[in-house]
């Protein structure tokens, strides 16, 4: 077999395991977007805010500490605990949700029966209010995530692939773990919105605001849960990138990516995210694996916007999007 | 005839019960404007209840009160011999009032039979780790919900439409939908915002003679708005009728009927 052929394949494969993690970063996109028509801008912060918070919490940080210190002249920094990853992530989730309320009291209430286009600034504004505050809480640095879970290269594919190929695929375990926690997500949350009374509300909310109103769903109550979701979308793409990357500013512009995938897949199909992502994420690897040393390389940077602008010609309602009809 | 604790007996011979819903002295203003203006009526039990009157006349605010759409500046709205306080559309469709409306507000990218189902929506009481096990109560109740509906699917005829998105059906079929997901709550006052508006004489037959099979089968007590008058005489026990605002009458078809106000609100009156 050509040596190219065996590379494309891993290339092939990787690009896969980063398409799961483009979609990760979508899906909360979608569940908002579905749920109430606003396009939330401050997705990627949330998972950067999550991410902070979790490892604040994990390493028993003082959350506002050089805030404190600065105004009461202390010198506090730690709590002096250590806590286990799945009991941080239980506790951030709390903290999500906390969130979800306080943006659903503070600005959703007051802006009901608003034109999109007011929303998305709105949400435009809470991703700068976000990025300040998780900075103010635990500091700009860039933290280390750990919570246990496996990185690294798999063995057992490496040697498998190199008795069959005579070369190892670099294959992360980390990827790999992200796979099935996106997948299992991902079940959860069809099981969720098709299967449950609270999904079923959320789909009514979604489809007509009086309607749902006239069967005695509180629009309140939704958009609470569904930002909670949201959060809670967030922190797993939070936890996954943040162990692979680092906790760190550039996490929120994960949420850039997450654009064309949407494009691709359509904003208001959660399959649609997941195809987007694995299109964008074996796209952007192949092209510059192919193309890439043709052209000076750094295609990765473009490749995606340039295939969702494609698309926006051609079928802009996105793969698997609602068809849009405007009746004259 | 109408005797206030007893009820009455209507030419048809049903049984008309106590009151269900009772407005006193009813004011909403927009800004500056009085769309009704220190309106009084009652609703009773198992009754086809209308209220009439032309364009603009506050007959669509007025159901908007009852469901909770508009909170009135003035007035009590009394339901189930208790007073209620500022209500929530939501709270009010808990309480067990549905509606339909004027320019149906269904869900479009459901099935029928989802639209229908989100009827349930209020009665379904299981939490969500029962319902995400699907075990015993959650189940039961599923079951039991989907049976009340399939019985009203059956009721109003569109058992052949059940699977087809609404966004893909006629009008009158969305009316009739509207209809059958606002029963599905078994409410125990059903609100109808002009529900044969738009519609041409065959649909409108159709939806006259569901209106009055629900009466007469579930014994629901109805209120209804319509702006076609032959209709509102053939199907209601009792009318109300509206004119800028404010009441001009209120009684029997036949009382209404012959009552010059009304007779002036609707032909016009000249005014020298």
């Amino acid at each position: 077999m050509p040596e190219q052929f065996i590379f494309g394949i891993e290339v092939f494969l990787n690009g896969l395991m980063a398409g799961v993690l483009y979609a990760l970063v979508a899906l909360g996109f979608v569940l908002i977007y579905k749920a109430s028509g606003i396009f939330n801008y401050a997705q990627g912060v949330m998972a950067l805010f999550a991410a902070m918070t979790l490892v604040g919490i994990m390493d028993g940080q003082v959350p506002f500490s050089h805030l404190i210190n600065a105004i009461f002249g202390t010198d506090v920094h730690h709590f002096g605990w250590h806590l286990p990853g799945l009991v941080g992530i239980l506790l951030t989730m709390l903290v999500m949700i906390a969130l979800a309320l306080i943006v659903q009291k503070v600005i959703f209430k007051h802006l009901v029966g608003q034109e999109p286009i007011i929303l998305f600034m709105a949400t435009i504004g809470l991703a700068y209010f976000m990025e300040g505050l998780g900075d103010l809480m635990w500091g700009a640095d860039i933290k280390k995530l750990n919570v246990g879970l496996p990185q690294g290269i798999n063995i057992w594919i490496d040697e498998t692939t190199y008795n069959i190929f005579d070369y190892g695929f670099f294959i992360d375990n980390l990827d790999i773990v992200a796979t099935i926690i996106a997948v299992i997500l991902v079940a959860v949350l069809v099981a969720f919105s098709q299967y449950t009374k609270q999904g079923r509300a959320m789909r009514a909310v979604a489809d007509d605001h009086q309607a749902a109103l006239s069967v005695g769903v509180s629009l309140n109550f939704i958009w609470i849960m569904v930002w909670s979701v949201a959060g809670f979308v967030a922190l797993v793409a939070g936890v996954v990138w943040g162990t692979k990357s680092g906790v760190q500013f550039s996490l929120s512009l994960i949420a850039l990516k997450a654009l064309p995938v949407l494009m691709l897949g359509g904003f208001t199909s959660i399959p649609g995210a997941i195809v987007g992502g694995l299109i964008i994420g074996v796209g952007e690897k192949l092209f510059e694996f192919a193309i890439g040393p043709l052209i000076g390389g750094a295609t990765e940077n473009w490749f995606a916007y340039v295939l969702a602008l494609i698309f926006l010609v051609f079928r802009p309602q996105g793969l698997f999007g609602e068809k849009i009809i405007e009746r004259v | 005839m109408l005797d206030q604790a007893e009820g009455y007996t209507t030419a048809d011979g049903r049984k008309i019960g106590g009151t269900v819903m009772d407005m006193r002295n009813i004011t909403l203003r927009f800004g500056g404007v009085e769309a009704i203006k220190n309106i009084s009526f009652d609703i009773r039990e198992g009754e086809i209840r209308a209220i009439i009157g032309p364009n603009g006349a506050g007959k669509s605010s007025m159901l908007n009160v009852i469901s909770g759409f508009y909170v009135p500046q003035e007035g009590e709205v009394w339901f189930r011999g208790e007073k209620r306080k500022p209500l929530k559309p939501f709270e009010v469709a808990r309480q067990g009032i549905a509606r339909t409306f004027q320019n149906i507000a269904l869900f479009e990218g459901m099935s029928v039979l989802d639209n229908v189902m989100t009827g349930r929506l209020t009665e379904m009481k299981s939490g969500l780790l029962s319902q995400a096990i699907w075990r015993g109560k959650a189940e039961r109740e599923e079951v039991a919900n989907r049976e009340i509906c399939e019985r009203v699917i059956d009721f109003l005829e569109i058992q052949n439409i059940r699977k087809t998105p609404v966004s893909r059906l006629p009008y009158g079929l969305k009316k009739r939908v509207e209809l059958a997901r606002a029963l599905a709550s078994e409410p125990k006052l059903l609100l109808l915002d002009e529900p044969m508006a738009g519609m041409n004489v065959e649909e409108k037959e159709d939806m006259s003679r569901f209106i009055l099979s629900v009466n007469d089968e579930f014994g629901t007590t109805i209120a209804l708005i319509e702006h076609d008058m032959g209709v509102v005489m053939d199907l209601s026990d009792r009318v109300v009728v509206m004119d800028y605002g404010k009441k001009i009458g209120d009684g029997t078809p036949d009382e209404v009927r012959n009552n010059q106000e009304v007779i002036d609100a609707y032909l016009g009156v000249s005014h020298d």
